[in-house]
């Protein structure tokens, strides 16, 4: 892999609800190379909007980080004072496109103005300057420059969603984390918003978190894929091993449970049961409620991560040794 | 315009759509009535036939805002027809029950079919009970205050379908057990809060069920759901579909999910449909410039895919629906007329035929018809 600029060690975090804890990212470890795209699936629950929000230190009340490390270039930014992370990383280093963040931009200003305010901020620039780059910003992510002057209700769903593309890459910043970012656009703007990234992040050498629960999108973009099940990464590896030869029984299903409009016309697979509760998971391997292949040792012990192929890394007991 | 050439309409169509129309007035402020501005309206539908056979699944594809909404609710006469008609083959249940209530309605074809448009509101209630709507929304679809056996209980009150509570117990059981939530007793008394988002969306599909329909406008009925959930709802829609013998209008944004479920597929752009026919033809075979860049744009599980950049070949966005460009109204995103010089002035001009292909098969659009 290329210099490492992001190292994730035994990320955890927990939601401290009145029922219990809900342990949203549990144990949570990978890497992410410069340049590189990441892809991060599973179903809704699993802990993926968390684990982002955990990444800029943004998880929300009764949300805690409660253990692991996040090193990023070279730097635990979990163990930086609040006011350090705020001016040195947040937006500069790791900035987010949150999920729905299209349909939460302010109505009553421009979004020229939106953008200027980050970049006023963060960058110190004067008003004038400000509102040049985010100029120069739309243009980068496809929208006339002229956009400056706009409100959000004169803009369609794909243009919002550059426009919050272009807030967080106002920074130029190394790691962009982008939480679903498609999900609620039509398949053609959907598509060439996916083309943007791709575009940005070959022009700019970024490295992309790309969170999903359709396995399609990551396989447009991402070099490297983590599947997500109730708070843990139960397989990771290259986007051409996971997709090629996809090794927990969990990934094989979120595989073969997408329509494909291409290939031959097969029964689809999907996922018996339903999402576990992160206050009470199952014990052993958090899947083995709804797994086909649950054997003996499977609700009794949680399985370790084993590596099966050179990078490809699984967490399920048909693989490990006991 | 008649009735377009290219329908055929049987004794076995249980449901059709002839130049049906559905235009909303903009509200218009003072200054635009001063002014005797003329009256604008949001076209949502704006002149779509088809028709739909006994056992068919028919798909209504197309991104937001093109009209697959407007045209489900108009079907169950939710919405005030601009123009055209909608036909629909009654049961024999239901023709009694209008002759007993001394109402005759209007039938617009030899084959018996009744004008949809035309049943007066208090004669509405019958033909609800055989014709249902799944909406789009499994989360914002039911009553979070009541439980499930109350939300189910609701259409059997309503339609004085079960006189006792121990039959619409009988009822609410069956329903339950049919969309496999069991076992049912579980369920009865949770509140929708308390369900997954599938759970959910089968507890929609059970009301909708639950009066014996014939007919199921489905509209987007898992576009809310993680794709890991779909394949089951999908399945489940299929298996109740031969069990209770339904014929389903199937409403989604998502062309591959309508190759898993229907046989006949229709293409909308901007309250139009520009495609038709039967599924696979379309999807392998697509004429129409909007369908083909449709197609395109959909992504597949290859990881080879992140190497290229997705060539989807539209210009610019859908324009609103109010201002409707003129002739063919996909022209001002059409790369096809940039290709093909000699349509220039015809595309923009006047708009294309439905036209049949292949058997089976139908576009709209100048490179097909004849000029
Ligand atoms: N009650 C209404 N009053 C005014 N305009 C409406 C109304 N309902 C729908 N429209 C407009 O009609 C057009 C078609 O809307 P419709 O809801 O049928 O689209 P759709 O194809 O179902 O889209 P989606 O995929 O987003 O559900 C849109 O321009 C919409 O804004
Ligand atoms: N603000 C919050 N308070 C309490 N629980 C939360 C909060 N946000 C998320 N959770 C819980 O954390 C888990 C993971 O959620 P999330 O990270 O949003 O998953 P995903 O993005 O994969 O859908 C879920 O069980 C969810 O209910
Ligand atoms: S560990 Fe057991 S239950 Fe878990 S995925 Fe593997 S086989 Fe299935
Ligand atoms: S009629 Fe003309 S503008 Fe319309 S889709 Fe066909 S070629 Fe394009
Ligand atoms: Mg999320
Ligand atoms: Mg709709």
């Amino acid at each position: 892999m290329s210099e490492v600029i992001l190292d994730v060690q035994g990320l955890k975090t927990y939601f401290y609800t009145s029922k219990g804890i809900v342990k949203a990212v549990d144990n949570v470890s990978f890497k992410v190379g410069r340049g590189e795209v990441l892809g991060i699936a599973g179903e809704s629950g699993s802990g993926k909007s968390t684990l982002g929000f955990s990444l800029i230190r943004l998880v929300p009340p009764p949300g805690r980080i409660v253990d692991g490390r996040v090193i990023f270039m070279g730097e635990d930014i979990l163990k930086m004072p609040e006011e350090e992370f705020r001016t040195k990383v947040r937006w500069k280093g790791i900035s987010m496109v949150f999920q729905g963040a299209m349909n939460a931009l302010n109505p009553v200003y421009t979004v020229g103005a939106q953008i200027a305010e980050v970049l006023m901020l963060h960058k110190g620039l004067s008003k004038k300057e400000a509102l040049e780059e985010a100029a120069n910003l739309l243009k980068m992510v496809g929208l006339d420059p002229r956009r400056v002057r706009s409100y959000p209700h004169e803009l369609s769903g794909g243009m919002k969603q550059r426009v919050v593309i272009a807030m967080a890459l106002a920074l130029r910043p190394s790691l962009v984390i982008a939480d679903e970012p498609t999900t609620a656009l039509d398949v053609v703007v959907q598509a060439q918003i996916m083309n943007l990234l791709k575009r940005l992040q070959r022009e700019l050498k970024m490295s992309i978190i790309l969170i999903t629960h359709d396995m399609s999108l990551i396989a447009e973009i991402a070099d490297k894929v983590a599947i997500m099940y109730a708070g843990k990464i139960v397989e990771i590896g290259s986007s051409d091993r996971v997709f090629n030869n996809p090794l927990h029984p969990y990934t094989r299903a979120l595989i073969n449970s997408i329509p494909s409009l291409r290939k031959e016309l097969k029964k689809l697979e999907f996922i018996p049961g339903v999402p576990p509760d992160l206050i009470q998971p199952p014990p052993g391997c958090r899947f083995h409620p709804r797994c086909k292949y649950a054997f003996e040792p499977c609700n009794k012990e949680e399985p370790p991560m084993v590596e099966v192929e050179p990078g490809h890394y699984v967490s399920c007991w048909l693989y490990a040794k006991r | 315009m008649g009735q377009p050439g290219f329908m055929n309409i049987d004794s076995n169509t249980i449901l059709f759509a002839r130049d049906l129309k559905v235009w909303f007035p903009v509200r218009r402020g003072l200054t635009d009535i001063l002014a005797k501005r003329p009256p604008l309206y949001v076209r949502a539908v704006d002149g779509i036939s088809f028709d739909v056979k006994q056992g068919d699944v028919f798909a209504l594809v197309g991104e937001s805002g093109c009209g697959k909404t407007t045209t489900g609710k108009s079907v169950l006469m939710l919405y005030e027809i601009t123009g055209g008609q909608v036909g629909y083959k009654p049961s024999q249940e239901l023709m009694e029950t209008y002759s007993k209530l001394g109402f005759k309605p209007e039938v617009i074809t030899e084959f018996g079919h009744i004008n949809l448009a035309k049943i007066p509101r208090k004669y509405q209630r019958p033909l609800r009970k055989e014709i249902q709507m799944i909406w789009q929304d499994p989360y914002g679809s039911l009553n979070p205050r009541l439980t499930i056996f109350e939300i189910l209980e609701e259409p059997l009150i309503i339609h004085k379908y079960g006189f006792t509570r121990s039959d619409r117990y009988d009822m609410i059981y069956r329903a339950l057990e049919l969309v496999k939530l069991t076992p049912p007793e579980d369920f009865m008394n949770r509140y929708p809060h308390m369900l997954s988002g599938g759970q959910r969306q089968r507890v929609v599909i059970a009301r909708a069920l639950i009066l014996n329909p014939r007919f199921i406008v489905a509209d987007e009925p898992v576009s809310m759901l993680d794709v890991s959930i779909r394949a089951e709802i999908i399945e489940l829609l299929m298996e109740l579909k031969q069990k209770l013998n339904l014929t389903y209008l199937f409403i989604t944004h998502d062309i591959a999910i309508a190759r898993y479920i229907a046989n006949k597929i229709a293409i909308m752009y901007l309250g139009k449909i520009v495609e038709m026919g039967e599924t696979e033809k379309v999807i392998k075979n697509p004429l129409h410039p909007y369908t083909r860049a449709l197609i395109s744009a959909v992504p597949e599980p290859d990881p080879s895919n992140r190497l290229k950049m997705r060539e989807v070949p539209i210009k610019g966005e859908v324009p609103s629906a109010i201002h409707i460009p003129p002739g063919c109204r996909f022209h001002p995103r059409c790369v096809a007329l940039d290709e093909h010089s000699e349509l220039r002035g015809l595309c923009d001009k006047s708009e294309p035929p439905m036209v049949e292909v292949e058997p089976g098969h139908y576009v709209s659009c100048w490179l097909y018809a004849k000029r």
